[in-house]
């Protein structure tokens, strides 16, 4: 739950998704859903000239598990907060580990 | 048991990813599938080894087949990311670096 949040906070922002088969992606986060499947808007392939089959294409669903990695604007993440957040979560996922 | 549940929040590691929570807004050494490897400040994880790492510089090792001779030339490519997500799935290793 914690990166479908963190996701949800940067909608609307520019980011570049590098997938499994090395397609570098850049657009506009437009949404995200709880298996971190991503659409994008006015996409870009970074590479276009190797990858010239997605030059027409204006916007895409990506399945998360394709994903690797999603560079991110540095400047829209609180890393303190984020951190915070990971606390909270890590203690909430020990504690179902003891009762189950 | 007991013990173990005694020392439960404020101690430190009594399951795997508490190594990695120790690790938050330090820097990491991630080691990934597909001969590739990141170095960067830990911000956030989760359960999947889903990651957020900053100021990244990530290696990628590259094989050259050379056709004239056996040898394959192994070439490092290097790249850096101001803020990244990494997901899980390609998670092998996470190291505190020193």
């Amino acid at each position: 739950m914690l990166f479908f949040s963190f996701f949800k906070t940067l909608v609307n922002h520019e980011v570049t998704v590098e997938l499994k088969n090395d397609i570098s992606i850049r657009g506009t986060l437009k949404s995200v859903d709880q298996y971190l499947n991503i659409k994008l808007d006015d996409i870009t392939v970074v590479d276009e000239l190797k990858y010239p089959h997605l030059s027409s294409v204006k916007n895409v669903f990506i399945r998360g598990s394709v994903v690797r990695y999603v560079h991110l604007p540095a400047a829209a993440v609180d890393t303190p907060l984020l951190e915070d957040a990971t606390r909270r979560e890590a203690s909430q996922a020990s504690a179902k580990a003891k009762q189950g | 048991m007991a013990e173990a549940e005694e020392a439960g929040g404020a101690n430190p590691v009594n399951e795997p990813l508490d190594l990695v929570r120790l690790s938050l807004n330090e820097v990491v050494f991630v080691k990934l599938r597909g001969d590739r490897e990141l170095k960067g400040r830990l911000h956030a994880y989760d359960s999947h080894c889903n990651l957020v790492l900053g100021e990244v510089e990530e290696t990628v090792y590259v094989v050259d087949e050379e056709e004239d001779n056996d040898e394959d030339n192994v070439r490092t490519v290097k790249k850096q990311s101001e803020m990244l997500f990494v997901r899980g799935d390609s998670v092998v290793l996470i190291s505190p670096q020193q």
